[in-house]
C-alpha cells in the first residue's frame, strides 16, 4: 500500500521534470531547469516559465482531477465503464464553455469559461444520472451516456460552426480531443480552484463510498445519507471535469484506464482508489503530454487521441468481462 | 478592379468586401456582389470570368462546361508573380498597354526599395495557432523585399507551417508580426495573447499588424513593404542610438 503510493509520487515528480525539459525548443536539461528557477534575461527563462511551467502544471492537474473523478464515479455507481469523458459529462463542459466564448460573454481566460463549463457538466451528470439511475445496469448507463456526449458533441460543432471566425470550425478538434498546447499561467489559475475544491468535495466522501460497497442499505444503516452524497459527488465531479476541459478541452479514458489499473494494488477499497488515482491520473496525462511532444512536436496532436488509443482497448474488455461476469448481458 | 475599363467588370465576389484580406472593400462597394456559386454567375452572362487557381474549383469547372470562358489567374508566391499576374490580366482584358505600364511601375518601385537595404533585421510572422509562413511564400516575399530576414526560414519552414510558441521565443526575433484577429473569438488566435508572445512584443517598441495589404499578388503589397521598411529604418536608427550611447 505504502510502496504504491511512493512509487505513484516518486512518478509523478519524475514525469514532471520531464515535462519541463523536453519540448521543441533545444534546451540542456540543466540550463532549462537553472532558468525556471534562477530567471533572468534571455528568451530561455520566458520559454521555461510561461510555457512549459503552466503545461507541466496543467498535465498534473487535469490528470488527477480526470483520475480521481473516474473512481469517484465508478465507486458510486459500483460500475467500472463510469468514466466522465465516457458519460459525456467532458463533452457537456465542453459545450458550456464554446456556447459562452462564441456567445461573445468573455474574452477565454476569465473565470465565466471555467464556470459555464461547469454548468454544462452538472447537466451533463445529473442527466446521466437520472437517465441511468444509481441502480441502472451498465447498458443504461453507457447508452445514457453515448446519446448525451452525441447531443453535446453535435451542438458544439454547431456553435463553432456558426461562429464568425474562420479558425473556430478547426477547433472542434480540441473540443473533442483536448490539447496543453500554448496554454498560459493564466489557465493554471483558472484550473487550480476549481480542482482543489470539487477534489477536496469529492475526498470527503471516501467513507461513504466505501460503506456503499455494502450495499446502499447497508449505507444507510450506518449512517450515511445517498442523497446528501450523489449531490457532494455530482457537483464535485462537475467542479472538476469543467475546469479540466474549460482549459484542456474533452480528454476522455483517463478516469477509465487509471482506477482499472490501480484497483488490485488497493485491494478494491474506493476511498485508497480515489487517491491512487488521483496521482495516476497525473501520471497518465503527464505520460501522454510527453509522447505528442516527442511524437509530433509540430502537429499538436491532441492528447485525447493517445489516452482513446490506449483507453479504448480497454474499454472494450471491461465490457467483455462485465458481459461475462453478469452472465450473457450487459444489463 | 484596378485594371478595367469602366463597365467591363460587372460583378465582384464577397471577398473583395472583406475588410480582413481585401484591401479594396471601398471600391468593391460599386460592384454587384456574388458568392462564387456557379449559377448566378452563368445568370449575369459574362465574356469572362476570373477565378484563383485554387478557389471556387468546382465552379469554375462547371461554368467551363457550360461554355463560359474561364481564366484562371496563377496564385502569386513572389513578387515576379505580381507583375506576371497583371500583365496576364491586362491581356484578357484587352488592356495590354495599361496592365504593361502598371507592372512596370510596380517594379520600378519595388527595385527603390530593394536597393536601399542596408541590413536585414530579423522578422518573425506569426498568426492563428502558430502558423508563420517562410521564403517561398508572398507574405515572406513581401518581409524579403523589406529587407528583414525570416525567422521561419532558420527554423526550416520554406513555405508555411507551425513554429512551436518555444521556438518563436528563443529564436528572438528583431520584430514579431502577427496577424489582425479576425471577429468573434477563437482558441487559435488565443496564442496571439499567450503572456510569452505579449512579453516578446513589450520588449519591442513596434506593434506589427500584417494587414490586408498582404493577402493578395497586386501593387497594394508595395504599400506592405513600404510600412515594413519603415519599421526596418526605425530598427536601425535604435541600433546606431546604442552603439553611439555605448
Amino acid at each position: 500500500m505504502r510502496l504504491l503510493f511512493i512509487i505513484l509520487i516518486l512518478l509523478v515528480a519524475g514525469l514532471f521534470v520531464a515535462g519541463l525539459t523536453v519540448g521543441p525548443a533545444d534546451t540542456g536539461f540543466t540550463e532549462a531547469l537553472a532558468a525556471l528557477v534562477n530567471g533572468g534575461d534571455g528568451p530561455l527563462p520566458l520559454v521555461m516559465r510561461e510555457i512549459r511551467l503552466p503545461r507541466a502544471l496543467l498535465a498534473v492537474m487535469v490528470g488527477a482531477g480526470l483520475g480521481l473523478s473516474g473512481a469517484a464515479l465508478q465507486g458510486y455507481l459500483r460500475n467500472p465503464l463510469a468514466e466522465p469523458g465516457l458519460i459525456g459529462v467532458s463533452n457537456a463542459a465542453a459545450l458550456g464553455a464554446v456556447v459562452v466564448i462564441h456567445a461573445g460573454l468573455v474574452a477565454s481566460g476569465t473565470l465565466a469559461l471555467p464556470f459555464a463549463a461547469l454548468g454544462g457538466a452538472l447537466i451533463g451528470v445529473f442527466l446521466v444520472l437520472a437517465l441511468a439511475g444509481a441502480q441502472g445496469g451498465s447498458l443504461t448507463l453507457i447508452l445514457a451516456g453515448i446519446a448525451i456526449s452525441a447531443l453535446a458533441g453535435a451542438l458544439t460543432s454547431l456553435v463553432l460552426n456558426l461562429s464568425p471566425n474562420p479558425f473556430a470550425a478547426s477547433e472542434i478538434v480540441f473540443w473533442m480531443m483536448g490539447s496543453l498546447a500554448d496554454r498560459s499561467i493564466v489557465h493554471v489559475g483558472l484550473l487550480l480552484p476549481f480542482v482543489l475544491v470539487g477534489g477536496a468535495m469529492i475526498l470527503s466522501l471516501a467513507r461513504g463510498l466505501d460503506a456503499l460497497t455494502l450495499g446502499e442499505d447497508a449505507a444507510e444503516t450506518m449512517g450515511y445519507s445517498l442523497t446528501r452524497l450523489r449531490l457532494v459527488l455530482v457537483i464535485g465531479v462537475a467542479a472538476i471535469v469543467g475546469g479540466a476541459t474549460a482549459v484542456a478541452g474533452a480528454i476522455g479514458f483517463v478516469g477509465l484506464v487509471v482506477p482499472h489499473i490501480l484497483r488490485p494494488f488497493v485491494g478494491a477499497q474506493p476511498s485508497r482508489l480515489l487517491w491512487a488515482s488521483a496521482l495516476g491520473g497525473a501520471v497518465m496525462l503527464q505520460m501522454a503530454d510527453i509522447l505528442v511532444r516527442v511524437i509530433l512536436p509540430e502537429r499538436d496532436l491532441k492528447l485525447g487521441v493517445v489516452t482513446a488509443i490506449v483507453g479504448a482497448p480497454l474499454f472494450l474488455h471491461l465490457i467483455v468481462k462485465t458481459r461475462r461476469e453478469s452472465g450473457g448481458g450487459l444489463a | 478592379m484596378l485594371l478595367a475599363s469602366p463597365g467591363q467588370l460587372i460583378s465582384v465576389s464577397d471577398v473583395a468586401s472583406d475588410p480582413q484580406v481585401s484591401a479594396m472593400i471601398d471600391e468593391a462597394r460599386a460592384y454587384p456582389q456574388n458568392f462564387g456559386r456557379a449559377e448566378e454567375i452563368y445568370l449575369m452572362k459574362p465574356d469572362l470570368v476570373l477565378v484563383g487557381e485554387y478557389s471556387r474549383t468546382q465552379a469554375a469547372e462547371m461554368l467551363e462546361r457550360l461554355g463560359v470562358p474561364v481564366l484562371r489567374l496563377p496564385f502569386a508566391r513572389s513578387m515576379e508573380d505580381v507583375a506576371e499576374g497583371i500583365r496576364l490580366l491586362g491581356q484578357a482584358l484587352g488592356r495590354a498597354a495599361e496592365a504593361e505600364a502598371m507592372a512596370a511601375d510596380f517594379e520600378a518601385r519595388l527595385a527603390t526599395l530593394r536597393a536601399e537595404v542596408r541590413s536585414n533585421p530579423r522578422a518573425a510572422l506569426y498568426s492563428a495557432n502558430g502558423y508563420t509562413t517562410g521564403r517561398l511564400s508572398l507574405s515572406g516575399q513581401i518581409l524579403l523585399a523589406a529587407g528583414f530576414s525570416n525567422v521561419a526560414d532558420e527554423a526550416g519552414i520554406p513555405i508555411g507551417g507551425n513554429l512551436p510558441m518555444e521556438r518563436l521565443v528563443m529564436a528572438e526575433p528583431d520584430l514579431l508580426i502577427t496577424a489582425a484577429p479576425y471577429p468573434g473569438a477563437s482558441r487559435s488566435e488565443d496564442v496571439l495573447r499567450h503572456p510569452a508572445v505579449q512579453a516578446m512584443r513589450a520588449a519591442q517598441t513596434s506593434k506589427m499588424i500584417s494587414s490586408n495589404d498582404w493577402v493578395c499578388g497586386t501593387p497594394y503589397v508595395l504599400r506592405a513593404i513600404e510600412t515594413l521598411a519603415g519599421e526596418r529604418r526605425a530598427l536601425d536608427a535604435q541600433d546606431r542610438a546604442g552603439e553611439a550611447g555605448q
